[in-house]
């Protein structure tokens, strides 16, 4: 845990200060509380976390001892960029972790006689489907939300994050979390929420983690050296808060035993329903939307080297999404047993918020005005328009499809599967990448990436790969939908529901395709964010004129 | 107007007091009246908590991620109900810790399963899909058939059940365990106190092995019973318009 780069200069305040203290006795009181529970535990995942818990703590306990003894300094005057150079390089491992995941289980469904094992019920799709989602949104994307608002934040206030230690707290404990998440998922530790399936104990450790985060964030804010707290902050802070109020709510449950990992929702049936779908599309609107528009008003305009298209089209964006989003979430329940008002309020405002995503689009396009040519010469500016343009076109299919009559095909069919992944693969992917390619020369202090011939592979490869995947989606599951509602000429129903089964088999097998491209294109990605840090150019692409880069 | 937005730009306080009551509204709007609106839930006959070997086996389902590819909730829409049965209610879930309506089906809806085959073609299935459907893309469950059931901690199953509202007496959560193994065996003396207590449980031995009560006889326990509590006989729908 390195402070910062360079610690020999006096400190401006003692480190070894109230942050070291609490996080010292937290981490303590930790310890003996995972041992308690080791001993005890009823079931084996319980004793396994448990355990978990108890390593993470002693090595945090360790790490801290060796802070403190190491005489590292603290310097108020200096950004903390260690732990987002942490997030950064977390990001890119789940990143790939869960690409993979994808990949593998898009296999699954379309080769199920090679890739099941009658005896590894932990390679079932079942538990490997839970692993995806939350490596992708909650590992990957989470991992990059920390990362970049750590960043965000200290730049646009000129301030040291708050705090301390504790932003590294938030990053070890929310990459704790992830662990504990995903090894219960492969032992059949489930809510079986959609994404928020971690059991109680995870849920109340991500709680604690995230309040800290709040903290950090809100305590940056309040020593800023800048009057106005920009646009990308407002929108860190509305994912901040609103996650903690959805997570808390959603996972509200009564443990069977505190030494076990089993317990049962507070809520059953329609209210469970209804709020478990209010969590699950703000998870979508405000950790996969909020939180990357916060990395969309930064990072965009800071690449182009041009202003915000609209400062008052920020304003009316950011209010109204985030009023509108929270409304969405009935539209996942259409034609269920959810009374038809709840229906109707969450259609009616579904297709109001297509206006505020579109404001914010067009925000980040035009503020490309001016600059323009930057999408033919910086692969990376194109990389983030495109992802906004992505996420324009996924903000006009969802509300399209929140309507009933569209719903009504649409629903339960990989329709959805595609348009949450034109949204994931294409604007949240995309952004974080953006993002990522920014960050790592500005955090190494490189003059540019390793390759930009390589962000153009990255690019063209991963491209292909999502229209496989969406175009493939979109043809299985229209169809898919039409064959479960077709009649024969004598009035029965013409296909059983395993015809429609096997019509699927070449979609899969495209979409399998199209992930594995887009995997692969995280891969270059990696390689090259992994030389840029070491401080390698590529001979081609040296940019010569100033002083020579470190090349080896 | 926007230029008094800059009072909350300037103060990080009231603009988190600000956001916190924006994104506050649209859920108590939508969610709060569930609990109280009387016609959220139907006034039916026949449902009834489950049995502990039901529940067990609708642990099992939660813990394999059934609902990952399978939903439980029939639409009332022609073709669905015609391909499943009569539309799901709501009070069909409603001692349901956590729902299980699911959001996909990479499989056939669930909700009205019970019944529709026998217990052996369950077995069969779980073990192999393929083997009964080859075009099958369901994983293989062939462990359930041979892990014994964990029935030592049934009782605290029910009794946290009965904390968020199912209504266990104090009579089923003393006999959980004795219910639970009495529900495999037909011929227990424990037979009709077991079923004054669950009324319509079917009771035999549903996996086939009378040695050892598996996960097996409990998943096939939970999926016989789906769908099968409400007396539709008894249902006026009119009632329920809303």
């Amino acid at each position: 845990m390195q402070h910062n780069e360079t610690g020999h200069r006096p400190a401006a305040a003692s480190g070894a200060g109230v942050d070291t203290t609490f996080i010292g006795a937290f981490l303590v009181i930790g310890t003996v509380l995972a041992l308690i529970v080791a001993s005890k535990a009823v079931d084996t995942p319980m004793q396994v976390h448990a355990l978990i818990f108890l390593i993470a703590f002693v090595l945090g306990i360790i790490a801290l001892g060796a802070h403190h003894f190491g005489g590292a300094m603290h310097d108020e005057s200096k950004y903390e960029f260690g732990v987002v150079k942490a997030g950064v390089t977390a990001s890119m491992f789940w990143g790939i972790a869960g690409f993979l995941v994808g990949v593998i289980i898009a296999l699954q469904l379309a080769f199920p006689n090679i890739l099941y094992f009658d005896h590894l019920p932990f390679l079932n799709f079942g538990r490997l489907r839970p692993l995806h989602t939350s490596a992708v949104i909650f590992a990957f994307g989470g991992n990059v939300l920390i990362a970049t608002s750590f960043y965000v934040v200290q730049r646009t206030t000129r301030a040291r994050l708050w705090g301390g230690l504790a932003s590294w707290f938030v990053f070890w404990g929310y990459n704790l979390f992830i662990v504990v998440a995903a090894t219960g998922y492969l032992m059949g530790v489930t809510e079986s929420r959609e994404y928020a399936e971690p059991e109680w104990y995870a849920d109340l450790w991500l709680t604690i983690v995230w309040v800290v985060y709040l903290l950090v964030f809100l305590g940056t804010l309040w020593k800023r050296k800048e009057p106005h707290i920009y646009v990308a902050n407002w929108f860190y802070l509305a994912f901040i808060i609103t996650i903690a109020m959805l997570h808390i709510v959603n996972n509200l449950s009564v443990p069977v035993s505190l030494v076990g990992s089993k317990s049962y929702s507070l809520f059953a049936g329609v209210q469970d329903a209804l709020t478990q779908w209010w969590y699950g599309h703000n998870a979508v609107g405000f950790f996969l939307t909020a939180g990357f528009l916060a990395i969309m008003y930064y990072f965009i305009p800071k690449r182009a080297e041009r202003p915000v298209y609209s400062y008052r089209l920020s304003i009316v964006h950011f209010w109204a999404l985030i009023f509108l989003y929270i409304w969405a979430g009935p539209h996942h329940l259409h034609y269920t047993a959810l009374p038809e008002w709840a229906q109707t309020l969450g259609m009616t405002f579904s297709i109001m918020l297509w206006m505020p995503s579109w404001g914010g689009a067009i925000n980040g396009l035009m503020t490309l005005s001016g600059a323009w040519d930057k999408i033919r010469t910086d692969p990376v500016i194109r990389m983030m328009i495109v992802s906004v343009a992505f996420y324009a076109m996924s903000t006009f299919e969802g509300p399209m499809m929140s309507i009933r009559a569209v719903n009504s095909l649409s629903h339960y069919t990989d329709w959805t599967i595609g348009h949450v992944h034109s949204g994931a693969l294409g604007w949240v992917g995309y952004i974080s990448f953006g993002a990522l390619y920014c960050l790592v020369p500005w955090l190494w202090k490189r003059k540019q990436l390793y390759s930009n011939a390589l962000v153009e592979w990255h690019f063209w490869i991963s491209t292909i790969g999502i229209v496989l995947y969406i175009t493939a989606m979109w043809v299985s599951g229209i169809m898919q939908g039409l064959m479960w509602r077709a009649y024969n000429e004598f009035g029965f129903l013409e296909f059983s529901f395993v015809e429609t089964v096997e019509a699927m088999h070449p979609y899969y097998i495209i979409r399998a395709l199209g992930g594995l491209l887009f995997l692969i294109g995280a891969i270059l990605m990696a390689y090259n964010l992994w030389r840029t840090a070491r401080g390698d150019v590529r001979q081609k692409e040296l940019s010569g004129a100033l002083a020579p880069a470190p090349a080896e | 107007m926007f230029d008094k937005h800059e009072i909350l730009e300037k103060n990080s306080l009231l603009l988190t007091v600000g956001i916190l009551i924006t994104v506050a509204i649209g859920g108590i709007v939508e969610i709060a009246p569930l609990f109280y609106l009387e016609s959220t839930i139907e006034k039916v006959e026949g449902v009834r908590p489950y049995s502990p070997l039901e529940l067990a086996g609708r642990n099992v389902y939660v813990r394999e991620g059934c609902y990952v590819c399978h939903s439980q909730q029939v639409r009332p829409l022609r073709d669905e109900v015609e391909r499943y049965g009569h539309y799901s209610l709501a009070a069909e879930s409603m001692y349901d810790h956590p729902f299980q309506w699911g959001s996909k089906r990479s499989g056939p809806d669930l909700a009205r399963v019970g019944g529709k085959y026998s217990d052996e073609w369950h077995r069969q299935h779980l073990i192999n899909p393929r083997n009964l459907v080859p075009e099958s893309i369901m994983p293989p469950y062939a462990m359930l058939d041979s892990t014994p059931l964990n029935t030592h901690q049934i009782a605290a199953d029910l009794k946290t059940n009965r904390v968020v509202g199912v209504p266990y007496t104090d009579e089923m959560i003393e006999n959980a365990e004795a219910d639970l193994a009495a529900q495999v065996d037909p011929f227990s003396a424990n037979y009709d106190a077991f079923i004054a207590r669950y009324p319509g449980a079917q009771v035999r031995d549903f996996d086939g092995n009378p040695r050892v009560i598996t996960e097996m006889d409990a998943i096939i326990a939970y999926l016989q019973v789906l769908g099968t509590m409400v007396d539709f006989t008894t249902y006026e729908p009119e009632a329920d318009y809303r």
